[in-house]
């Protein structure tokens, strides 16, 4: 498989602030990659290192076969990318937003105009920028962001201000840029967004990755319990403990149940395993 | 070039659907002529008021184009009324003798009642000799047109329109698209970073002589009266290397602000004291040397004489190839200090 990035031992220092510390990942052509993280936890640096806008103090990328630093005009046609504050021009309309960004591409006005059905904004088109709401920025930033069919796709966040109906909605369309063979790199705190979505994520916090693999690889390697939660008297503790494969059984009293409950271990319970529980600002 | 006139449809686009901006790009130095070119309208034309008590031939002698004679019943009534400050100055005539009350608290206008009073009283006693006088005495008025306050005027504020808007622009639309990350997108993107400056030069040229053309026609309707001389459209480089001058100020304004309430303050903090400094009001010939010394470096300085020599002197190219070298030179070394403390990002 070949490499959309590679990035080595990437370091990034803000004073005496270690922002990013020896980071090393690789992401694969079609790829679909997610960088968890909680908030400061180096994802946004990481990701702005890799597209070019920061110059690292230590390591090497390169993406698509190229160095991103300087600004690199071979590069940027192939890559599109959409930034945690969605960057439009002032009182434009959706459609005219996009038709900007399609010129600077030098995509036709067709293409622009598709996007908005694309994302489901042909109702919105003569909309102003200020006018919309933050579901509705969020996806007109990822339609300027995909408006060029880049190679690779940077999404910071993508999904952070909306509400449920319109995060699934934009799974469904990341899923679909994915299946057109573009790879996708985003930055998520969502655990179920990322399990629901990435082939494979990085788990950040404090400047390094701590853990790199796919999800279900994640939550294996944790080796949590599955826990099976029954009602009162459908079956004792003796017997319980008798079964096969039965680690540990308690009696509690603070789950008032219906029926049976199966609760296996998730994406968050690696993330909290890894990043501890401590309260973050 | 599809880059080029994309960015700079996006900044016309933002500029003609923000009202303030509009206003006062358009409308605010509008309001400035209506101001200083109706209230100054008559100044030259106005008469001097003179209190008048009793009469004889040099009461009947003042000349009414200079002064207007105010009748008086008796001279301590005129006296209160100069001494009040109503009145420049009273004259009492009584048998053959004159006397003149004046304040020297408003000495110009003392000193133009004396003088009047005193050729009036000359002219009387030269006249009772009978003999021809020795020195014939005749004014005539010399390029009487560009008296008119409204031709002084007119270039003065349309520089300061075209140099605040320019450099206001600038420097907004710099900090804007930094905050809103606009710059950073355009970074990402591949358009060569010569199209996005490009694009602000273009648009903020095209709306100076936009200025220009609407401010110009309607400083030429009868209320203004506004007569443009000869070669009056040499103006058009002397606005064109102007608009560069003050794009490069509003660039490094945009370079040194972190909010559009930085940059303004910023931006008005240079732009207005400049515009009282460089004459763009008032007539700058008449402040103390020191002043004219200071003007002398100022951008807005050479725009605004070189305009008014071209648009109402009736001068030629020779009247504006030394103040657009100025102009280019300043434009230089302001760009490349605002290119030197130019940032992408805001942190």
């Amino acid at each position: 498989m070949a490499g959309a990035i590679e990035v080595r031992g990437l370091t990034k220092r803000y004073s005496d602030l270690v922002a990013v510390s020896d980071v090393s990942f690789e992401v694969a052509e079609g790829e679909f990659f997610g960088i968890l993280g909680p908030n400061g936890a180096g994802k946004t640096t990481t990701l702005e290192l890799v597209e070019g806008i920061r110059e690292p103090d230590g390591g090497a990328v390169t993406v698509l076969g190229e160095s991103p630093w300087p600004r690199n005009e071979r590069l940027l046609p192939r890559i599109g990318v959409q930034l945690q504050a969605s960057a439009f021009f002032e009182r434009l309309t959706a459609r005219e937003q996009l038709h900007t960004f399609g010129d600077l591409y030098g995509v036709p006005r067709q293409r622009a105009d598709e996007m908005l059905e694309v994302v489901g904004m042909q109702d919105k088109a003569d909309v102003r920028e200020h006018l919309l709401s933050g579901g509705q920025r969020q996806r007109l930033s990822i339609a300027c962001a995909l408006v060029h069919h880049p190679e690779l796709v940077f999404l910071d966040e993508p999904t952070a201000v909306l509400d449920p109906q319109a995060r699934r909605n934009l799974w469904d369309l990341l899923r679909d840029i994915q299946s057109r063979g573009t790879t996708v790199v985003y930055t998520t705190h969502y655990l179920d967004e990322a399990e629901a979505l990435c082939d494979r994520v990085a788990i950040m916090d404090h400047g390094r990755i701590l853990d790199l693999d796919s999800p279900a690889s994640l939550v294996r390697g944790l080796d949590a319990p599955t826990r099976v939660a029954l009602p009162d008297g459908v079956l004792d503790v003796r017997t319980a403990r008798s079964l096969p494969g039965a680690d540990h059984v308690t009696e509690t009293d603070d789950e008032a149940l219906d029926g049976v409950s199966v609760r296996t271990a998730t994406l968050e319970d690696v993330f909290l395993a890894l990043t501890g529980r401590e309260y973050r600002a | 070039m599809r880059q080029l006139r994309s960015l700079s449809l996006a900044m016309v686009r933002g500029l003609f659907r923000d009202r303030t901006a509009l206003f006062f790009t358009f409308l605010f130095p509008l309001m400035f002529l209506l101001v200083f070119g109706l209230v100054f309208r008559d100044d030259g034309a106005s008469r001097t008021e003179l209190g008048v008590v009793g009469s004889g031939p040099v009461v009947s002698a003042l000349p009414e184009e200079v002064v207007e004679a105010v009748p008086f019943d008796d001279a301590d009534a005129a006296v209160a009324a100069v001494a009040d400050g109503d009145l420049p100055g009273a004259l009492v005539e009584t048998d053959g003798q004159v006397r003149l009350y004046f304040a020297p608290s408003d000495q110009v206008r003392a000193g133009t009642v004396q003088g009047i009073v005193n050729a009036v009283v000359g002219q009387v006693n030269q006249q009772a000799t009978g003999q021809p006088p020795a020195v014939v005495f005749d004014a005539e008025r010399v390029e009487s047109q560009s008296f008119q306050p409204i031709q002084f005027i007119t270039p003065g504020i349309l520089s300061w329109a075209i140099a605040t808007s320019a450099a206001f622009r600038a420097a907004l639309t710099l900090v804007s698209w930094r905050k809103r990350q606009v710059l950073r997108r355009l970074r990402l993107s591949p358009a060569p970073v010569w199209t996005v400056v490009g694009a602000r030069v273009g648009v903020s040229t095209v709306v100076a002589v936009s200025q220009a053309v609407m401010f110009l026609l309607i400083a030429m309707t009868p209320p203004f009266g506004l007569e443009l001389s000869g070669s009056w459209w040499l103006f058009l480089p002397v606005l064109v290397f102007g608009t560069a001058a003050f794009l490069a100020v509003g660039l490094f304004v945009g370079a040194v602000s972190k909010s559009e309430e930085s940059a303004s303050a910023l931006a008005n903090f240079i732009v207005l004291p400049m515009a009282f400094l460089a004459g763009t009001f008032f007539d700058i010939s008449q402040s103390p040397g020191w002043m004219q010394a200071v003007s002398r470096v100022l951008p807005l300085r050479w725009m605004n004489d070189a305009m008014l020599d071209v648009m109402v002197r009736g001068q030629g190219v020779e009247a504006i190839w030394l103040p657009c070298l100025v102009l280019l030179v300043f434009t230089l070394v302001v760009g490349f200090v605002a290119t030197r403390l130019f940032r992408w990002e805001s942190a």
